[in-house]
């Protein structure tokens, strides 16, 4: 029996015919949408690789369903910059060195904005990291990643400011 | 450097931001922290791994069936219901393979699929090819396999018990030890057992097989294509000149894909030779944890003796390694424990005995460090154990037997230490980590009783550099310039996240005085490179690095000469620097240049080739020079340990490490935080549990705890030592990849520090690793006379 939804994706409505109701919604992603940017770490929720914001609350996109999300608005990281302009978060990775390989990444910065959305952590580097413990990053770049996600969450309060070199060369001063 | 709550100054001591830091034109290309060169790309999630690369038209997927007994004759296999199952376009066993069925990286045979005889649960037995991933793994679900259960040897005990092992044991010793163990005025003998570990890279192992017009090409997230391209063209009966491989990036490697993505792209480029169509296999999470080899467990059994300042006098150890059911890499990887368990310090007679037992479990592979982190945790735990004996400070007694001193530069296989910097490296750190004082507070706390217990332990690391296979020490790199100035850059390493590319570009850059931008890194491909070897200990940077200055040097001499009789100025007139090229007393643009010289016919192409110099070692006789030279690191870590759960964390750890003259240190340092959690996460929270029947239990990060984000330390600082690499290596840098892996090692000897206060100071802890809450339990239980 073949089902159909309507998803918003990054800003595109998309009409899909779903023939399987076990698709996930990584799946419907990666193979019928080409947006490969959103991985594949575990398919099994306990990696956070494919985590992207569904109605802007992050989830793991291999345990949802694509045809329980009709109607939903997806982000996922091809989404995230605004033309040429990348999101705070994402200038915060690079600027912070917030990965080694790569392959956590688009999870760790669609996670950092979810977290950053939920507005808990404060400051905290404590909550922070804790809010960040469902990404796994197997290079241990860690260090990189709370740094970045405390940057970003200044710079969004300053209004997306562009990052300064001082904020690129902070970390071996 | 005191140990605020989030303190992380990840930097060199002394080093300042530049002005104008960051923007390519003005950073000088080698020693500045560029970031990785995929930035960009890993950020927007633009950045393709194997299995992103678009599917192309009429791509078929591949799924292995899998072996449900340990060891077992195969009786019969009724594969008509998987042929039934929808979407499936071929099936494949051992006798559909037309020729080599083959995937071992060591010459040794190790097939591809199962040919009547089972040795481990998750063997594959045949291949299943349909039109979707999903399709391919339901229906090799379906196959009826009837078996002949064989008695399994599974443990080191099992397989010793039967005499089960890939070689008569190797023993290394100098010196008369049965006398030097004897001169002692204290004996301690031992044993650690240390668990394996499974790579997790974050990326699965993925293959795409394009069939070409009279060939294959091959994508392949490894670290090793020459290999693939071996193995791929022996599995088709083509000369090795038909295949081509091409590795982008990958997701993680840490040696996981030294050899273990073989099987992927054989069966691939099988399929896709039979269907004539693309095809493509990526093994799911838990099928990669059941199918691929993980590091070596070992057992480390010592018997030691020293003098009463804790002095060794004489040492046995006996080294008992799992390597799984086939030789893999399995032989060096036990020589290089071998080649550690001396670490940093001097052993005046010494016997070191290696086993390597194979055992009905998946075949253990590369993994960071390559057996060197099993046999340096055997000699820092004597280091404990010889200083709870005395009761004294560990850090002393490590200190006193550190290499240093006339007469006591020798390792165990004569090769001569001849860059020791461990005992300053180690006192350095002991200062500035303010270890003395803290270790003083942490007893005193401790000995008032609270119910969580801190623990706090010094660890050097001193490791040897290059393939302990000769052969491998070599590289090639393919360098053109352009006439528009882009300098384009092949190398034969793989980047999987270490900055490789990043490293080698820089030096690229260097050589010919140009901003890293002007270098465009292309994808590892055997057309452009060949006969390369793995991108493995450590030697990625050291190798590919030469090659590519080699390469470079070549080209900007042709460019030298031609400008030198242009302009009529002597060669050394010519000056490649600050983004542009000085002839005399005036400058040319570099692509004005290179279109000169392209008019003028004169070759902008070149090939770089470098092999490392004086290695000798001879394996089996234990003697020579298997290392190019040593890299040294130390770390202290802080623990904290729940004595009613076993529960802990790390509340600080303070590196100082060597990597000479840093090429990048924005990378080194990444490299060291990365390989001191990954190392920690072995001897600490990473637990591989078998059952009775040889199926791997822990096959998914739910049951197998690799550290989060939540678990690194709360305070972290790392520091670069300052000094260059006394050998001419690239940019007298070091290399970095594995080193740091076992500074990890002080976070599981904190542990044992903390578990020791529950005592009375006469039961040396003996911990095994890794260090679960249970065994900690257990460990504290018996340190208070409740032994369970
Ligand atoms: S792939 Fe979804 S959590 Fe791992
Ligand atoms: S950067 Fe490799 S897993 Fe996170």
């Amino acid at each position: 029996m073949t089902l159909s939804i309507s998803l918003t994706v990054n800003g595109v409505r998309q009409d899909l015919a779903i023939d399987d109701p076990r698709v996930t919604l990584l799946d419907l992603l990666r193979d019928r949408l080409t947006l490969t940017g959103t991985k594949k770490g575990c398919d099994r929720g306990q990696c956070g690789a494919c985590t992207v914001l569904v109605d802007g609350r992050r989830v793991n996109s291999c345990l949802s369903l694509a045809l329980s999300l009709d109607g939903a608005e997806v982000l996922t990281i091809e989404g995230l910059a605004k033309g040429d302009a990348l999101d705070p978060v994402q200038q915060a990775f690079i600027a912070h060195d917030g990965f080694q390989c790569g392959f956590c990444t688009p999870g760790q910065i669609m996670s950092a904005v979810g977290l950053l959305n939920e507005g808990e952590t404060g400051d905290d580097p404590e909550r922070i990291r804790e809010g960040m413990s469902g990404n796994l990053c197997r290079c241990g770049a860690y260090a990189g990643i709370a740094e970045a996600v405390s940057t970003a969450r200044r710079l969004r309060d300053e209004t997306a400011r562009p990052l300064r070199d001082e904020d690129e060369t902070r970390r071996i001063a | 450097m005191s140990g605020g709550d989030d303190l992380i100054t990840r930097g060199m001591p002394g080093a300042t931001a530049q002005p104008g830091a960051g923007h390519p034109r003005a950073a000088p290309a080698v020693g500045h922290p560029h970031p990785h060169d995929s930035a960009p790309a890993h950020v927007s999630g633009r950045a393709l791994y194997t299995d992103d690369i678009p599917a192309p038209r009429n791509c078929l997927h591949l799924a292995f069936g899998l072996s449900e007994r340990a060891r077992a004759e195969v009786i019969s296999m009724n594969l008509a219901p998987v042929r039934a199952m929808p979407g499936v376009v071929d099936v494949l066993t051992a006798a559909d393979l037309p020729f080599a069925n083959d995937v071992s990286p060591s010459g040794d045979h190790e097939p591809l699929l199962c040919t009547g005889e089972v040795y481990f649960h998750g063997q594959p037995l045949f291949i299943v090819v349909a039109t979707s991933h999903h399709l391919a793994r339901r229906a090799a679900r379906a196959a009826v396999v009837e078996y002949r259960d064989r008695p399994a040897a599974l443990t080191i005990d099992d397989a010793l018990a039967i005499g089960s092992r890939l070689e008569e044991p190797i023993v290394v010793s100098r010196g008369d030890w049965q006398a030097g163990i004897a001169a002692g005025t204290h004996v301690i003998e031992g044993r650690l057992e240390l668990g394996g570990q499974e790579h997790f890279y974050l990326e699965g192992q993925a293959a795409l097989a394009l069939p070409a017009e009279d060939g294959m090409h091959v994508h392949s997230s490894t670290q090793h294509p020459s290999e693939i391209q071996h193995k791929v063209a022996e599995a088709l009966g083509l000369p090795f000149a038909a295949v081509t491989v091409e590795t982008r990036r990958m997701g993680g490697g840490f040696g996981g894909k030294e050899s273990q993505g073989n099987a992927l792209a054989c069966a691939c480029a099988i399929a896709a030779g039979r269907t004539g169509r693309p095809c493509r296999m990526r093994y799911d999470r838990d099928d990669d944890m059941r199918i691929t080899g993980k590091r070596h467990e070992a057992r480390i059994d010592y018997r030691c003796g020293f003098d009463g300042e804790g002095r060794i006098t004489g040492i046995r150890f006996d080294q008992y390694i799992r390597c799984g059911w086939s030789q893999d890499l399995s032989l060096a990887v036990a020589d290089r424990s071998v080649l550690h368990a001396d670490n940093a310090y001097y052993l005046p007679a010494v016997q070191i005995t290696s086993e390597r037992l194979v055992t009905n479990t998946a075949s253990n592979t590369a993994f960071r460090g390559f057996g060197g982190p099993q046999g340096l945790v055997g000699i820092e735990r004597v280091m404990d154990h010889i200083a709870a004996t005395l009761g004294a400070d560990p850090l002393a007694i490590r200190q006193a037997n550190l290499y240093g001193g006339p007469g006591r530069l020798t390792t165990p296989y004569l090769m001569e230490v001849t860059d020791n910097i461990a005992p300053e490296l180690v006192a350095a750190l002991a200062e500035r980590s303010d270890y003395h004082a803290r270790r003083a507070a942490i007893e005193a706390e401790n000995a008032a009783g609270p119910i969580i217990r801190r623990g706090i332990a010094l660890t050097p690391v001193k490791f040897g550099i290059s393939f302990t296979l000769t052969h491998l020490n070599q590289a090639g790199a393919l360098v053109h310039v352009y006439t528009d100035g882009s300098i384009h850059l092949n190398h034969g390493g793989t980047e999987m996240g270490q900055g490789l590319n990043m490293k080698v570009a820089q030096v690229a850059a260097e050589v010919f005085g140009q901003p890293v931008s002007a270098v465009r890194i292309t994808p590892t491909h055997t057309g452009k490179v060949p006969n390369t070897s793995a991108t493995a200990a450590s030697s990625g940077s050291d190798l590919n690095g030469m090659a590519t200055r080699a390469a470079c040097e070549t080209i900007r001499e042709r460019l030298a000469a031609f400008a030198a009789e242009r302009w009529q100025v002597s060669a050394s007139e010519v000056r490649f620097e600050e983004g542009t090229v000085r002839v005399g007393a005036g400058t040319v643009g570099f692509a004005e240049l290179a279109r000169a010289a392209y008019q003028a016919r004169v070759q902008l192409s070149a090939t770089g080739f470098y092999a490392t110099p004086r290695l000798q070692w001879d394996r089996r006789a234990g003697r020579g020079r298997p290392f190019f030279y040593f890299a040294y690191g130390a770390a202290v870590t802080e623990v904290a340990l729940d004595t009613l759960t076993g529960e802990n964390r790390i509340l600080r750890t303070d590196i100082l490490h060597d990597v000479g003259r840093s090429l990048n240190p924005a990378l080194d340092l990444g490299q060291i935080e990365g390989g001191y959690v990954q190392g920690a996460g072995w001897l600490m929270t990473e637990e591989l549990v078998w059952d009775k029947a040889g199926r791997l239990t822990t096959h998914a990060p739910s049951t197998y705890k690799i550290p989060a984000c939540s678990d690194r330390p709360r305070a972290l600082t790392i520091e670069l030592w300052k000094g260059d690499n006394p050998e001419d290596t690239i940019y007298r840098s070091k290399a970095v990849g594995e080193p740091p892996f076992m500074l990890g090692t002080s976070a599981f000897l904190a542990l044992s520090h903390a578990v020791a206060s529950c005592g009375d100071g006469s039961l040396y802890p003996a911990l095994d690793a890794p260090a679960t809450p249970e065994r900690l339990l257990r460990a504290i239980d018996a340190q208070r006379g409740e032994p369970w």
